[in-house]
C-alpha cells in the first residue's frame, strides 16, 4: 500500500477527445458490419479468411499485451522484487490488450451469437489448436482482471476483500504465467495446419517456440516502451536504472531466437528463399533486421543506460515481433493464384478505433486508480 | 527442494511446453494418419470424359437449394466464376496457347472443383467446436451450422480452399459440398454424378473408384472401353474410344493422406490448379505437434505446480507482491 498512487488530473483532455472521436467512428463502422455482414467493411475473402482483425487485434495485440506476463515471471517466479514498481501498469496494459483482443473476436467471427458453444462439452474439439487458444485467452482475460483487482479495492477502500484476495492472489498469478506460455506458443501453432499455404520461410515445427520467445521479448519491450512514454507524457522522472537492468535480459533472448530461427531455416534447406528478392524475401529480411538491430544495441551495457537507446531498442523489438506475426499470418500466407488481401479503410479504422479505446482506458485507469509507482520509489 | 533445482524444473517445463526441440526439427513426428473409413464413398472425376456442359453445377444447385451466383451485370443466369458461399461445385477450364487439343498440356482441359472429402481432413482437425465432422462410416465431411462460430479456421486450414463463407450475410454460415448426404440417406447419390451425361463424374465407394481409376490408367489411346455413367455398378455405360493420354497418376490417392474424391486427367494436375501435397496430412502433423506438447497435460500441470510453488514463496510475506 502506498507504493502506487493515482496520477490524478483531468480525464477529458484534448487527446482524449480525439481518441473518443476515432472510437466513435469505428463504432459506426461496426454497426455496418453487424447489419450487412463482414464483407461490407472488410477486404477479407475466401482465400484470405483472416485479415488484420485476427493478425493485429489478436495475434499481435496479445503479444503487445505480454508485459504483465513477462514481468510477472521476473517479479513473482524469479522473485526479483526490484521490478515490482513496474508491475501494475504492465498488468493494466495487458488487461486492456487482452480484453480488447477478446472483444475484437466477437466482431471477427461470423456466428458470434453461438460463441458459447466453445464451452459446451459436446461441441468441444480438443484436437483443435483454435479451441485451446480461445479457451486459454478467455480464461487469461479473467485472470488479468483479478490480478488487477487490488488497484480497484485499494481505491474503494475495501480492506476486507483486499485481505481475502491477497491470500489467494498467488494462485491467479501462477495461472497468469501458465496461460500465456500456453496460448502464445499455440498462436504460432495455429498456422501449422495450413501446411504448404504458408511459405517455408515461416512454416516450421518451431512456430510454437519462436512465438513464445518473441512474445516474451515483446512483453519486456512493451514495459520499457510504456514506462518511458508515460514518464515523458506525464512528466515524471525516467525509471532508467530499472529499465537498464530489465533490458539486459532482452538481447540474450533475442540472440537465442535468431539462432533457432536461422538454424531451423538452414536445417530445412530453405535459406535460399531469403535471397529471392520477392515480396516474401524482402519482408523476411525486414523482419530479421528488426530483430538484429535491437539485439546489437542492447548487448552494449552503455546503451542500456541511455533512455533514447532503450526506447529505440524497445520500439524496434515491438516492430520486429509485429512484422514476424504479420509475415506468418498474412505475407507468408498464400492460398494460391488469384487471391489478394490488403485491409480496407473501414477494416483498418475498426482496428484503429480499438487501439483508441485501449489508450483511453489506460489513461482513465492510471489517473483514477493506484497503478503507477509513487514518486519516491521511482 | 533447492531453489536452483526448482527454477531449473520450471525452465524445463516451459521448454517442453514450447516445443520438443529435436522432434520439431525432424518434422514428421506426426500422429498416426487416419485410415479410410470402411464404407467410404466418393467421386471419380475423369477430366478426359468431361465436356464442360455444367449439368453437374446446375444439378448441385437444384438439389442443395443453393442460390444462383451472378457474375454479369444483367444478372439473368447462374454463372459463378468460382466456388463461393453460393456454389459448392464448379467446372473450370484450363487452356494453353490456342487451346486446340483436348486433354493436352498444350491444349485445354476441364477440371471440377469441390470438397475432396479428405481421409484425414484439416478442416475437421481445425474446427474448435466440431462443426465440421467426418462420418465414421461413409467418410463424408459435413457441416453443422448449429455448432459453428464462424471463426473461419477451416478455411485457413483447407489445402484446397474449399469451405466458403457468406461474407455478405449478417448471419453467415460456412458452405461446402457434403456429397449430397441427404440424397444418399434416401437411397440416392451425389446429384453431380447422377446428372452427368458422360460419366465424367462417377459416384461409388472410394475402393471401387480407385479400382476403376487404376484400370483406366492401363487404357491406351484407340482402345474401346465402356465407361460407367452415374455410379459404379449402374447399367448405363458410355462406349467410346479412348482418345487422351492419362497423366500416370490418380490425384487424391495419396495427396495429403488421401481423399475420397479422386481425379484423372490428361493435363498435369498442378496446371489444373490442384495443389502439390505431401503424403502426410497436415492434420496429422499439426495434431502430432500439439499432442506432443500437451500429452496428458503433463507439461502444463508440472509447470503450473512449479509456478504455484515459486509465486507462493515470493508473495507469502508481503502484501500482493
Amino acid at each position: 500500500m502506498g507504493e502506487f498512487r493515482p496520477l490524478g488530473g483531468k480525464i477529458v483532455t484534448r487527446p482524449f477527445l480525439v481518441l473518443a472521436a476515432v472510437a466513435l467512428f469505428a463504432g459506426v463502422l461496426l454497426v455496418k458490419r453487424f447489419v450487412y455482414g463482414i464483407g461490407a467493411v472488410s477486404n477479407m475473402s475466401d482465400g484470405y479468411p483472416w485479415g488484420i482483425w485476427i493478425t493485429y487485434d489478436v495475434v499481435v495485440g496479445t503479444a503487445f499485451a505480454c508485459g504483465g506476463y513477462a514481468l510477472a515471471m521476473l517479479v513473482y517466479v524469479l522473485n526479483k522484487k526490484t521490478y515490482y514498481p513496474l508491475i501494475r501498469s504492465a498488468i493494466l496494459a495487458s488487461m486492456f490488450g487482452y480484453t480488447l483482443a477478446g472483444v475484437s473476436i466477437f466482431f471477427d467471427v461470423g456466428r458470434y451469437w453461438q460463441a458459447y458453444n466453445l464451452i459446451l462439452p459436446w461441441y468441444s474439439q480438443l484436437s483443435s489448436v483454435m479451441f485451446e487458444v480461445a479457451l486459454c485467452v478467455t480464461t487469461y482475460i479473467m485472470v488479468l482482471w483479478i490480478e488487477f483487482a487490488p488497484s480497484f479495492l485499494e481505491r474503494w477502500n475495501k480492506e476486507r476483500m483486499l485481505k481475502v484476495l491477497r491470500k489467494v492472489l498467488f494462485l491467479f498469478i501462477a495461472v497468469g504465467v501458465l496461460l500465456p506460455t500456453m496460448h502464445q506458443s499455440s498462436l504460432g501453432l495455429l498456422v501449422y495446419i495450413a501446411g504448404q499455404k504458408v511459405s517455408p520461410l515461416w512454416q516450421t515445427g518451431f512456430l510454437p517456440l519462436l512465438f513464445l520467445i518473441t512474445s516474451i521479448t515483446m512483453g519486456y519491450a512493451i514495459v520499457v516502451f510504456e514506462s518511458i512514454l508515460s514518464s515523458v507524457g506525464f512528466r515524471r522522472p525516467l525509471e532508467t536504472g530499472l529499465l537498464a537492468k530489465l533490458s539486459a535480459i532482452i538481447p540474450k533472448l533475442l540472440a537465442l531466437y535468431l539462432v533457432i530461427r536461422f538454424g531451423d531455416l538452414i536445417g530445412r534447406g530453405e535459406l535460399g528463399l531469403v535471397f529471392r528478392g520477392d515480396m516474401k524475401s524482402i519482408m523476411f529480411i525486414v523482419e530479421n533486421l528488426l530483430y538484429l538491430i535491437p539485439t546489437v544495441i542492447l548487448f552494449s551495457p552503455a546503451n542500456r543506460e541511455r533512455p533514447r537507446m532503450l526506447f529505440i531498442g524497445a520500439v524496434l523489438m515491438l516492430l520486429a515481433g509485429a512484422v514476424y506475426r504479420f509475415n506468418t499470418f498474412l505475407v507468408g500466407f498464400d492460398p494460391g493464384p488469384g487471391w489478394h488481401y490488403f485491409p480496407s479503410f473501414s477494416e483498418t479504422m475498426i482496428t484503429v478505433g480499438l487501439i483508441a479505446v485501449e489508450i483511453m482506458g489506460y489513461l482513465l485507469f492510471v489517473k483514477t486508480l493506484p497503478v503507477l509507482p509513487s514518486l519516491k520509489h521511482a | 527442494m533447492k531453489r536452483r533445482d526448482f527454477l531449473k524444473g520450471v525452465a524445463c517445463g516451459g521448454l517442453l511446453l514450447a516445443a520438443d526441440v529435436p522432434s520439431a526439427l525432424a518434422q514428421p513426428f506426426a500422429r498416426q494418419q487416419k485410415a479410410m473409413p470402411p464404407e467410404a464413398v466418393g467421386i471419380l472425376y475423369d477430366a478426359t470424359l468431361c465436356i464442360g456442359c455444367k449439368a453437374c453445377v446446375a444439378a448441385c444447385k437444384e438439389h442443395n437449394s443453393m442460390p444462383p451466383d451472378f457474375s454479369t451485370t444483367d444478372q439473368l443466369w447462374d454463372n459463378a466464376i468460382d466456388l463461393s458461399g453460393k456454389t459448392l461445385n464448379i467446372i473450370k477450364l484450363y487452356t494453353h496457347g490456342a487451346g486446340a487439343a483436348k486433354d493436352r498440356e498444350d491444349g485445354f482441359s476441364f477440371v471440377k472443383r469441390q470438397c475432396m472429402h479428405c481421409i484425414d481432413p484439416s478442416c475437421v482437425s481445425a474446427c474448435p467446436v466440431s462443426a465440421l465432422t467426418k462420418d465414421p462410416k461413409s467418410g463424408i465431411v459435413s457441416y453443422n451450422k448449429g455448432a459453428c462460430l464462424g471463426c473461419r479456421y477451416c478455411q485457413v486450414a483447407c489445402p484446397y480452399n474449399i469451405p466458403k463463407f457468406e461474407w455478405d450475410a449478417p448471419f453467415p454460415q460456412i458452405r461446402k459440398c457434403q456429397l449430397c448426404s441427404h440424397r444418399i440417406k434416401e437411397g440416392g447419390y451425389a446429384a453431380c454424378c447422377e446428372f452427368c451425361p458422360t460419366g465424367a463424374s462417377l459416384f461409388g465407394t472410394t475402393k471401387d473408384l480407385l479400382e476403376e481409376a487404376r484400370y483406366r490408367l492401363t487404357l491406351k489411346p484407340g482402345e474401346e472401353y465402356g465407361f460407367p455413367v452415374g455410379r459404379i455398378g449402374s447399367r448405363e455405360t458410355s462406349h467410346r474410344t479412348v482418345e487422351a493420354v492419362y497423366q500416370p497418376r490418380i490425384y487424391g490417392e495419396k495427396e495429403g493422406g488421401g481423399t475420397q474424391v479422386l481425379m484423372l486427367a490428361g493435363v498435369p494436375f498442378d496446371k489444373l490448379g490442384m495443389p502439390k501435397l505431401s503424403e502426410t496430412s497436415d492434420a496429422a502433423r499439426s495434431e502430432g505437434l500439439q499432442h506432443m506438447i500437451y500429452r496428458g497435460m503433463i507439461a502444463p500441470i508440472a509447470l503450473l505446480g512449479g509456478l504455484l510453488y515459486a509465486v507462493h514463496r515470493s508473495t507469502k510475506n508481503n502484501d500482493d507482491r
